[in-house]
């Protein structure tokens, strides 16, 4: 990494290119289960980038000191503090998100996309271009729940930050909530589909197939 | 260089990072720092979070009893803020070791229960709680409502209320049937509107605090009563012995003086 550092580069890489979600497939568990309304998708977006910079900022402060055998431990209790906090905080002021993120926010700790970015990135470069390297992977994974926490609050609910953007059957409109969206399946036919339509477009994100199938199958006779 | 350097953080800091010292040092700063971190989070953050459980305590009251038919009203024509306490009946004061998260837990105990002699019971209970959950109105720092759940024997079983008195403890503001077994069309007329409503206004004591309360055979004639119920006459008598009972020095007598005293 001699070339120079490029601020912009780094912060919008990771937006759709280098997502940690679609691409990396990292934070998958989280981004399934706090999707069901956009109020606790943004919740949990903001909460994970604001863990996340912090973390890699304070890991890349003092990188140079990590002693090797118990890396992986050191990032991890700082990690863990970080999360606590913003539980602490998230429970004193937005008492009712904390409710229905329950224990989502406790579980950052152990989100892959928060070690894998400080582990890859931050041991091995300076404080600022791993904050914003961080930053932007926080975006990235927060695009992509808004966009999912999105589509199946319209879809299941009608609505969009509790705002009724739909009219419900029920009440006189025309639309009627599929109740599948608000389910974890629904989240994972989502994320498939990004994932697809995003590699459609972008073809060099597409993996190598593992295996070739044979050129020509017949049965035998 | 290490030997020259006199500062014993920089010598810390200079030595190999595989080395025992540095390694066990580092994991000791992380996780002092990190410590303080999360208790100083915790600590400063408390007061707010107390404040958060306690609205939304308050909330699941006021749902509770707004559940209950006929006293959404009566709370929103008195107005102030609801509160629950768990009383002791015998002291007449708020339990000391009883809370309403630990009252199922405590009643479900016999060692907090009292057996009632014959002559006392005229609710036909056989025995009593020790402890009671009950509701206060608070306005402007005075009891305006307070809300006394009671229970007494009927003529089809149990008959569950919950008694509304106004903040002189003298006048009755309402009444509620949370359950009952009574003979639909009879006894059941029990849970009638139109019959509760004989209900407010009407006084509890006399002038001397000689308990006057009951249900008349037939229309009331004095301040003290409420209208009966023709045809049912195990039943009215039913709710009047459980309001007298349970305003008498067995049940909720001893609470009543205490906040006539004002000691609520």
């Amino acid at each position: 990494m001699a070339a120079r550092f490029d601020l912009w580069t780094t912060l919008t890489e990771p937006l759709i290119r280098q997502n940690p979600v679609t691409l990396q497939i990292l934070g998958i568990c989280s981004a399934l289960a706090v999707t069901t309304s956009l109020a606790t998708a943004l919740t949990m977006s903001v909460s994970l980038t604001v863990v996340l910079t912090l973390s890699a900022g304070i890991i890349s402060l003092i990188r140079r000191h990590i002693p090797d055998t118990i890396r992986l431990i050191v990032q991890i209790v700082i990690v863990a503090s970080l999360v606590i906090v913003i539980d602490q905080v998230l429970q004193a002021f937005f008492a009712d998100i904390s409710r229905a993120l329950s224990i989502y926010v406790s579980l950052i700790t152990t989100n892959c996309l928060v070690l894998g970015r400080t582990e890859a990135y931050a041991r091995h470069h300076a404080p600022v271009p791993a904050a914003v390297d961080a930053f932007g992977n926080g975006l990235g994974y927060s695009l992509i729940l808004l966009i999912i926490g999105g589509l199946r609050e319209l879809f299941g609910r009608g609505q969009l930050f509790g705002w009724q953007a739909l009219p419900l059957a029920d009440a006189g409109g025309w639309f009627t909530p599929l109740s599948l969206m608000l389910l974890a399946p629904s989240a994972f036919f989502l994320l498939g589909g990004l994932v697809w339509a995003i590699r459609a477009l972008l073809p060099e994100q597409a993996e190598a197939p593992e295996h070739e199938p044979p050129a020509d199958v017949r049965p035998a006779e | 260089m290490a030997d020259t350097e006199r500062n014993p953080w920089r010598r810390f800091l200079a030595l190999p990072n595989e080395s025992r010292t540095k390694t066990l040092v580092m994991a000791f700063v992380v996780a002092a720092v990190c410590a303080l971190l999360v208790s100083g989070a915790t600590v400063l953050l408390r007061p707010i979070q107390t404040a958060n459980r306690a609205a939304e305590e308050q909330a699941r009251i006021e749902a509770l009893v707004r559940g209950i038919p006929g006293m959404g009203d009566l709370l929103e024509q008195s107005g102030g803020t609801l509160s629950t306490v768990v009383i002791d009946l015998d002291e007449g004061r708020a339990a000391q070791d009883v809370t309403t998260d630990t009252l199922d837990a405590a009643l479900a105990d016999t060692v907090n229960w009292t057996a009632l002699e014959a002559g006392a019971d005229i609710a036909g209970l056989g025995q009593r709680p020790d402890y009671a959950q009950i509701f206060l109105l608070r306005r402007n720092d005075s009891i305006s409502l307070v809300l006394l759940p009671m229970t007494g024997q009927g003529y089809g079983g149990r008959i569950d209320a919950i008694l509304a008195v106004e903040g002189d403890m003298n006048t009755i503001a309402g009444i509620a049937i949370t359950s009952h077994s009574e003979t639909p069309g009879l006894g059941g007329r029990i849970e009638d509107p139109s019959w509760q409503s004989s209900f407010p206004g009407t006084e509890l004591h006399d002038d001397t605090g000689d308990l006057r309360f009951n249900v008349a055979r037939g229309d009331a004639s004095t301040a003290y009563q409420v209208d009966g119920i023709t045809g049912a006459t195990r039943t009215t008598r039913g709710i009047s012995n459980m309001v007298r009972f349970w305003l008498g020095p067995d049940g909720y007598g001893p609470l009543i003086r205490a906040i006539q005293r004002g000691e609520f």
